[in-house]
Parts: C-alpha cells; sequence; structure tokens
C-alpha cells in the first residue's frame, strides 16, 4: 500500500493528505515533483495546493514536472491515481483526466463544507461507497468549475465516469447546490477504466469527528483498498 | 527653494543633527536613507517606547518577549507558541489588494522568523460605511488580497474582526495576526553568533518597490491626494514566499542556521543591523551580491528596498553548502550577502567602495526618543456630561433585526468562507465562533485564539474601553474552554503630534495595563501604528487585541454557537445587567453619535467570569457557551439561534437587560442543567432553547428565518450594492 503523494513547489495539502491516508491504513511517503521515478509505488496522489503557484493558468505549469512522467506511466499500468483539488486541476490539464476546472460562477474563493453524491462506484476513489450516498466534505477552491466540450460531456456521462456530484443535503442535484458552476454538477471525474480520479473537494479535511465530518474515509478507503489490490 | 534632502525623508533637522553627532561627519546619501528608514516612527517606535513600559510582559510562560520577531510563550511538553500581530493601514489604503496581501506575508515571515511554522492567521479589519461604493471597494479587494495570498501561501486563515464606523472612512485599518508553533530545541533567538557568521539573503530578488514605504506610508499623515504613493506599496508572491517558507523550515530544522529576520519595512539596511546588534557585533555586506529585478538600483534603493518575500539567515560557514543546496531545493535563491564582523560597525560595499558605515546599533536601537506632549481633549467631558441611553424600542423584534442586519453584527461568512480555515487538519472550532480553537497534534492540547478590538468605547473612555476590551478577549478563549496566558496588541492612533492623541495613546495603554495586570495575562509583543490622520482627521483610538488561550487537555467537544438544541436551558452569568449604552450598538443602530461614559471592567468579576467560562466550557454540561458583546443579549441568544436552526423563548421584560452591553457577561446553553449552576458567579436563568421564533418575553418576536435571513445577507447584500 505504498502510495506517493507528490510535492509541487506551491503544494500545501501534502502533510494533510499523508495525515489521511495513515488514518486509513496506507503508507504515504512524500515525492519531490522532480523525482520522475514512481515505480516503487502502488499508487500516487496529486494533493492540493497551488502549485508553480498556479501561475498561467492552474496545472499549466505543473503538467511538464518531472514527476509526471511517473504518474502518467502508473495512470497507463492501471494504478490508482488520485488528484485532489489542484491535483484535479492538474490531471485535467495533464490530459489523464477529460475537461477542466474555472473560476467559479461567483468569482470568489469558496471555503465551506458542501453535499456531495456519489454517481458511480465504478472508480478507485468510490468503489466502498454506495450509489446515491450523500457525504459532506469541504470544499476549497477558487478554480473549480468544472467544464468540457459538450462532446467530451455526453462521453463522460454516457460511460459513467462522473463519481459526485455538488447535491443538497438530501441528494438533490440542482443549481441551488452547485456552488461554483460546475457543468452537470459534477465533482469528481474518473477516466474510462476508473483507476484515475480527481475530484475538487477534500476528503482528507472530512476524515475524523473533531473535524466535523467523517464522511472523506469512504473516498480514501476505497483509494487504499485499490492500492492493495495492485 | 529646495527642501534638504532630509525633510523629503520625512527626517526633521534636529534628526538630521543627531545623524551627524553619530558619524561625527554628514552622511552620504545611503547613510541618509538608512537613517531615515530606521528612525521613521515605523521602525523606531520613537515616540510610543517610553510610553509601553507600563504594560505588564513577564509570566513563567513567557520565552520571549516584546521587541523581537514574534513573542513565544511554553504551551508545555517541549512546545512553544509564537505570536505576532502588525498593521498594513496605510498600504491597503492606497492599494487594497496588494497593501493586504503583503500585510499577510509580513507577518507570516515574522513568525517564520522565530523558527517557528506559521499555523494560522486573523485579520483585524476596519472600514467606512459599506454604503459608499469605495468603501465596498477597499473592503473587497482587502478581503481578496488576504484570500489570494494566505491561502496560495499556504498559511490557513482561521477568523478576524471586521468593523465599519465613520472615522475609518479615509482611513481603513488592516490589522493581521499570526500563529507559528515550534519545538523549544528549534527557537532561533540570533543572539550566540560569532563574528564570521555569513549572512544569506534567501527569496526572492529586489526591486525599486517599496522604497521608503515605511517613512513616506506608515510614518506619516495622509493628506488626501495619495494615489501618487502608490509605488511606495509592494506587491506580493505567495508562491515565492511559499518555497521560501518550506527553504527556512527546513534549515531550521535541521539546525543550519543561528540567526534567521525577515526583511520587511527599512529592507536590507534594517534586517542586517538589526541582525548585527542583536549579536552585539557589526556586519559587512556586499550590494554587488543582491539578486535584483531591476537594472542601475542604487546603493540606497538597494538598502531600502522592500521588495517582498525576502529573509535573512545567519549561518556559520562551515553549513553554507548545505544551506546554498536546501535553498536550491527548494527553488528559492540564496545570495551570500555579508559577513558578521567584531566590533558594532555596519558597512556597506559597492564595486569594492565603502558606501556607508555606520555603528550598528545607532540604526536598531539609537534613534531619538520623543517624549510628545498630552492633553485630554475637549469631546471627552461633553461626552461623558451626556446620556447615552437611547429611545426604548417599540418593538424588540424589529431592533434585534436592525441589530442583526449591521454589518459587523451579521454574518461574516461572506468574508471567511474565501479565506483557507481548514488547512492543516487543526481548525477545531471554527471561525463565526468567539474564538477558534486549533488542536496540536501530538498532544493533548488545544490554543485557541482570540482577535478583538474596539473604537467607538475607547473614544469615549480610551482606559475603560481599553481595559473592558482584553476582559472580552480573555473571555472569547475561555468560552471555548481555554485559559488566556498571553496577547499581543495592535494600537491603531491618529497623529501623535496632536496631545489629544498623545492622552488617548496614554490612556489606552493604562486600561490595557490594568487589565492585563488583574488578569496575570502579559502582552508579549505589539504593534503601534500611527498618523492614521487624513486631510487633518483623526481615527478613534483604535486598539486591537490578540488574545492567546491554551486549552490542555482540549476539550473533546468545545462549545460551539451551531451545537444549541430543542429544550436546553439558556443561563445568564458572570457581570451585572446595569444598564449600558455608550458606544453600544443600539445606540449606532438609533443613528446617535457615541456618546457617554461606558461602565469600568470589574476586575473580581471579570477574573471570575473568565474562570467560570472556562470551567462550564470543559465540564461538558454546556453544548453552547457565548460571549455578550455588541447588541447585547438579545444578539447573543439570536446568534446562537441562527447558528444552531432553532428559536428561543428568553424570560426578559426590560428592554435594557435585552440590549445593553455591561461588561464580563456570557451566556450558555446546557445539555442538562449542571448540578450548583446557580452559585457560578452572577448566574441567572434567562430562557430556553426551543420553536421557530426569538421570543423576548412581553417586548417582542421575531421568526427565526427572517432573523436568519437578515443576519446571512448583511455583509452580502450591501457589497451587491442593494
Amino acid at each position: 500500500m505504498n502510495v506517493a503523494v507528490v510535492v509541487f513547489p506551491g503544494s500545501n495539502c501534502e502533510h494533510d493528505v499523508v495525515y489521511a491516508l495513515r488514518g486509513v491504513g496506507a503508507n504515504p511517503e512524500l515525492v519531490w515533483h522532480r523525482d520522475d521515478d514512481l515505480s516503487a509505488f502502488d499508487g500516487a496522489v496529486l494533493p492540493g495546493g497551488f502549485a508553480h503557484g498556479d501561475y498561467l493558468r492552474v496545472g499549466a505549469i505543473a503538467r511538464f514536472s518531472p514527476v509526471m512522467a511517473g504518474i502518467e506511466a502508473m495512470a497507463a499500468a492501471g494504478k490508482p491515481v488520485l488528484g485532489i483539488c489542484n491535483g484535479f486541476q492538474i490531471l485535467c490539464e495533464a490530459g489523464l483526466l477529460p475537461g477542466a476546472l474555472v473560476e467559479n460562477r461567483d468569482l470568489s474563493f469558496i471555503c465551506r463544507f458542501v453535499h456531495l453524491m456519489v454517481d458511480s462506484t465504478d472508480s478507485v476513489l468510490t468503489s466502498a461507497a454506495a450509489t446515491g450516498q450523500v457525504l459532506r466534505i469541504p470544499l476549497n477552491s477558487y478554480q473549480g468549475s468544472y467544464t468540457a466540450h459538450a462532446d467530451v460531456l455526453a462521453e463522460v456521462e454516457a460511460n459513467g465516469q462522473v463519481v459526485l456530484r455538488y447535491c443538497g443535503p438530501a441528494g438533490t442535484v440542482d443549481d441551488e447546490h452547485n456552488p461554483n458552476g460546475s457543468a452537470n454538477g459534477i465533482a469528481g471525474v474518473a477516466n474510462a477504466s476508473g483507476n484515475v480520479v480527481g475530484l475538487m473537494p477534500h476528503p482528507e479535511r472530512a476524515s475524523e469527528p473533531i473535524l466535523g465530518s467523517t464522511d472523506g474515509r469512504v473516498l480514501l478507503e476505497s483509494f487504499a483498498s485499490a492500492l492493495v489490490k495492485v | 527653494m529646495a527642501q534638504p534632502q532630509h525633510r523629503l525623508l520625512g527626517m526633521t533637522d534636529g534628526e538630521f543633527d543627531a545623524v551627524v553627532g553619530v558619524l561625527g561627519r554628514e552622511p552620504t546619501d545611503a547613510e541618509l536613507m538608512t537613517y531615515s528608514l530606521m528612525w521613521s516612527e515605523h521602525c523606531s517606535y520613537k515616540t510610543s517606547r517610553p510610553r509601553l513600559g507600563v504594560l505588564p510582559t513577564q509570566s513563567p510562560r513567557v520565552v520571549v518577549g516584546p521587541g523581537t520577531g514574534a513573542g513565544v510563550v511554553d504551551i508545555g511538553d517541549g512546545m512553544l507558541a509564537a505570536l505576532r500581530i502588525e498593521s498594513h493601514n496605510h498600504p491597503s489604503f492606497v492599494e487594497p489588494y496588494q497593501g493586504a496581501a503583503t500585510g499577510v506575508g509580513g507577518i507570516i515571515r515574522d513568525i517564520l522568523s522565530m523558527g517557528a511554522r506559521p499555523i494560522a492567521l486573523w485579520n483585524q479589519i476596519r472600514f467606512g460605511d459599506l454604503d459608499s461604493a469605495h468603501n465596498r471597494y477597499l473592503f473587497g479587494g482587502v478581503v481578496a488580497g488576504i484570500a489570494g495570498y494566505g491561502n496560495a501561501v499556504g498559511v490557513p486563515t482561521i477568523g478576524g474582526e471586521i468593523a465599519f464606523e465613520p472615522c475609518f472612512d479615509a482611513n481603513p485599518l488592516i490589522n493581521v495576526m499570526c500563529l507559528g508553533t515550534l519545538r523549544a530545541e528549534d527557537l532561533v533567538l540570533g543572539r550566540d553568533v560569532e563574528a564570521g557568521a555569513v549572512a544569506v539573503l534567501l527569496g526572492a530578488p529586489s526591486g525599486r518597490d517599496g522604497i521608503g514605504g515605511a517613512s513616506t506610508l506608515a510614518s506619516a499623515s495622509f493628506s488626501g491626494d495619495d494615489q501618487e504613493k502608490r509605488p511606495s506599496v509592494q506587491v506580493g508572491d505567495p508562491f515565492a514566499a511559499k518555497k521560501m517558507i518550506e527553504a527556512c523550515l527546513e534549515l531550521c530544522d535541521r539546525k543550519l542556521l543561528v540567526g534567521l529576520q525577515d526583511l520587511g519595512a527599512a529592507g536590507v539596511c534594517c534586517a542586517t543591523s538589526e541582525s548585527a546588534w542583536r549579536a552585539g557585533k557589526g556586519i559587512d555586506i556586499d550590494l554587488d551580491a543582491m539578486p535584483r529585478r531591476e537594472e542601475g538600483m542604487t546603493p540606497p534603493e538597494l538598502l531600502v528596498s522592500e521588495s517582498q518575500e525576502r529573509m535573512l539567515a545567519l549561518v556559520d560557514p562551515k553549513d553554507l553548502p548545505a544551506v546554498l543546496e536546501v535553498a536550491e531545493r527548494w527553488e528559492t535563491q540564496a545570495a551570500v550577502l555579508g559577513t558578521i564582523t567584531v566590533g558594532d560597525t555596519m558597512r556597506v560595499f559597492e564595486k569594492g567602495k565603502v558606501v556607508a558605515e555606520m555603528p550598528a546599533r545607532s540604526l536598531a536601537d539609537g534613534a531619538p526618543l520623543y517624549d510628545r506632549p498630552a492633553a485630554k481633549p475637549d469631546y471627552i467631558d461633553e461626552v461623558w456630561a451626556a446620556d447615552p441611553e437611547p429611545v426604548p424600542p417599540d418593538d424588540a423584534g424589529g431592533t434585534l433585526l436592525g441589530l442583526l442586519d449591521m454589518p459587523a453584527l451579521g454574518d461574516r461568512s461572506w468574508v471567511y468562507e474565501q479565506y483557507d480555515h481548514m488547512l492543516f487538519l487543526n481548525t477545531v472550532v471554527p471561525p463565526g465562533n468567539d474564538g477558534a480553537m486549533l488542536r496540536v497534534r501530538g498532544t493533548s492540547k488545544g490554543l485557541a485564539v482570540s482577535s478583538d478590538g474596539d473604537s467607538r468605547r475607547c473614544y469615549l473612555d480610551p482606559r475603560r474601553g481599553a481595559a473592558r476590551l482584553v476582559y472580552e478577549s480573555a473571555l472569547n478563549v475561555a468560552v471555548v474552554g481555554a485559559e488566556p496566558i498571553a496577547l499581543v496588541d495592535n494600537l491603531n492612533f491618529g497623529d501623535p503630534e496632536h496631545p489629544e492623541v498623545m492622552w488617548q495613546f496614554i490612556e489606552t495603554l493604562a486600561g490595557l495595563a490594568e487589565a492585563c495586570g488583574a488578569l496575570g495575562v502579559p502582552v508579549i509583543g505589539g504593534n503601534v501604528s500611527f498618523y492614521n490622520s487624513t486631510a487633518g482627521g483623526h481615527i478613534q483610538p483604535t486598539p486591537v487585541i490578540g488574545m492567546l488561550g491554551l486549552a490542555d487537555p482540549m476539550p473533546d467537544r468545545p462549545p460551539r454557537l451551531d451545537a444549541g438544541e430543542e429544550g436546553m436551558e439558556l443561563w445568564l452569568f458572570g457581570g451585572v445587567d446595569t444598564p449600558d449604552f455608550a458606544g453600544s450598538a443600539l445606540a449606532k443602530l438609533s443613528g446617535a453619535e457615541p456618546t457617554g461614559r461606558p461602565l469600568p471592567a470589574d476586575p473580581g468579576v471579570g477574573r471570575s467570569a473568565v474562570e467560570a467560562a472556562r470551567r462550564i466550557a470543559c465540564s461538558g454540561d454546556a453544548a453552547v457557551v457565548h460571549d455578550l458583546s455588541e447588541g447585547g443579549l438579545a444578539v447573543a441568544v439570536a446568534e446562537i439561534c441562527i447558528r444552531s436552526g432553532i428559536g428561543a423563548r428568553l424570560d426578559g421584560s426590560d428592554w435594557r437587560v435585552l440590549f445593553g452591553e455591561a461588561p464580563h457577561r456570557f451566556v450558555a446553553a446546557f445539555c442538562a442543567r449542571p448540578k450548583g449552576v446557580e452559585k457560578i458567579v452572577g448566574a441567572r436563568r434567562v430562557g430556553v432553547l426551543g420553536g421557530a421564533n426569538i421570543e423576548m418575553g412581553s417586548l417582542g418576536s421575531v421568526a427565526l428565518a427572517q432573523a436568519a435571513a437578515v443576519w446571512g445577507d448583511a455583509i452580502g447584500r450591501r457589497m451587491r450594492g442593494a
């Protein structure tokens, strides 16, 4: 269950992710962005933060960091790869996930708990959850609005690659409960084979009762169990 | 006729003569620039220092008191906490986004300079009324700047304080505070530094930004036409800061440093002279070694540039290769700027020639001190003679709605939801409560922090107002279960060359000293911001407190405002309900200028209330414990109701009790009424949580949903211009 937690200059959630992954029994290790060989690991997490300052465009510089060669190899080999927040943005920018993340609808940073509905359990992030399950997890982003070309969106929907959608406390997916204007309320999306997943909310921030929610654990546990299977 | 150069740099003729006296000759351009900055009010505290001695600064927990990068206290188990507060008032008025952003950057570097990891930020911000589009621009820009910088630099912003008063119309106040933690053995003091130690400049290259910021912006009043001062505001780069922070923390962790100081006001000349002086040594610096962003910078510009994201490390020469390797790995620039020398002389070289040669002590600790005259302002007797009691409200429900609609009393989530307040997974009691609580991982402890400021009450009686502020801040950390152990203060005042401003300042210090003494809480650091005056008008005297509390052990479930439930009894504790409307929210709502004389703090009751609140919060008996502040009991209970989503039935029948603001009071909502509750200081049952309305006895009622809607949109609707 060795999992690489990638540190770009400007990452800031790496220690939180390590802490939460340990809490679900995984064995995380910090890996600097200049390392390009991740073959010793069973999976990888790209944590939240501001890789390379988010300069130019979120993820635009990070996708050229040497470590991305290792991430691409891992993704191609079917190993679990998870991008959280900035990590999600980087995976999209690198073409490992469909779509892109743009500025929130209201053009302000959003840090608060949101509700998510599990739309597919066919991914390394959601395998232990139940379809329709509602999770309460913090969001923390400025460029968190998911968007994709209409054809790509249709394909992603048809393939069941949408794993999480923003919703209300009772699971209602609608504009009112869409915090940032994401297309179809998409909060998390997987690649076609389900081993690469990105989501904007932070499951590591909802992994202990004292933090106000433990709903992120089911996602981290799904991910940890995928590490074992590889 | 052209002014002499020293006057253009903000120096008096007497100060110039003093420089000539120190040097025994006329200063060079570089020297004059350096002295003008180091002897500015902002850097030297030449007006405030003679007065600050009244504040208590010692306790068994204090490791480092005022006068260094940050105050440091021992929180037990080999752990220390570092706390520091600063103002960035003038830069934020000139350029709100960058002014606030660089304020955040500076306070983070202060904490870092002690060897501590910055773990949380607060900000205390004050503006004129949001009816004005310019104030909305300033408020929105400041919040965006704090968010844009703080979120990206990777330090969570856990809370703060907001106020809107006409006196801040032309002089907003932007105070920022940072908390850090460190292991005792990692503390960096920079005192044991040998001659031969290398001074390494870390971080961003230097440019012409912020030239003279400390003298021309921070130590002078505004005239009203200040856009030309914009080049004196620095520009922040949180990404450069983040890399530099991680590099510095690794250097501290690996014991590769003997000294560390941030470059803030007055840039290189301040950091080098203070580092040398602290070590009791001199320093040689070579300006040719400075990485720079711009061509053709002159020695004075290089010495005083306030470019952001720079630190000065003092390093044993044998560790220099390791230091450079760490910097390279974190992709942060490092340049060997100079060497610590025997003696007291700071020598500055450019192209092999000495361009400045000054005693380091004369810069760091040699500014002339001023005993400025003080006189009680004329308005004081006038306001004290007046009766502050407003006209009794016809309908307490309508009055309560009016109070909840005040932007300083309404929902602050419009602000704090723009800040990452959850990073590091330590935020146990989040923003939106009286005090925030952070767990200290690896221990059983929690650190509670509250930030509180006041201008209306301090305007009416600075001594009483300041004392009450300390008690209120202490109560705010007590209600989440912590014991107040130290505080930092940021003293925002007008032009000290006016005797009435000096009187306000001296009275404020007296009030702070009285309350800190009575509570046994030392002042471990602070900042004085004078010259908050525009076009002849001074701001109201505005002390801002950052109170640090220690909960050991931290309660399993610290009380929170949103934890109230149907049927819980509401009890009021602490001070008496003597009507007190001087400077109150109700008086402001009624449109009156602040008037009257606030009640004094009662040290005995104040101490008992703080201790009682802490005990109740730790007992597990109370779901909610909440300090009574602006708007009194009615607003405090309404906040519990709105946050918990449940109504309340209050027994009261006297509107003065509902809306008065007498000191030392707090309310608790009990899961089960504890035995002996009536013996707790000032205990009286005031009602019960339940229903869909906030009912205030015979005085009126308001629907919870309506109260929640008004409160929830108090800031948002104004920012939409509605």
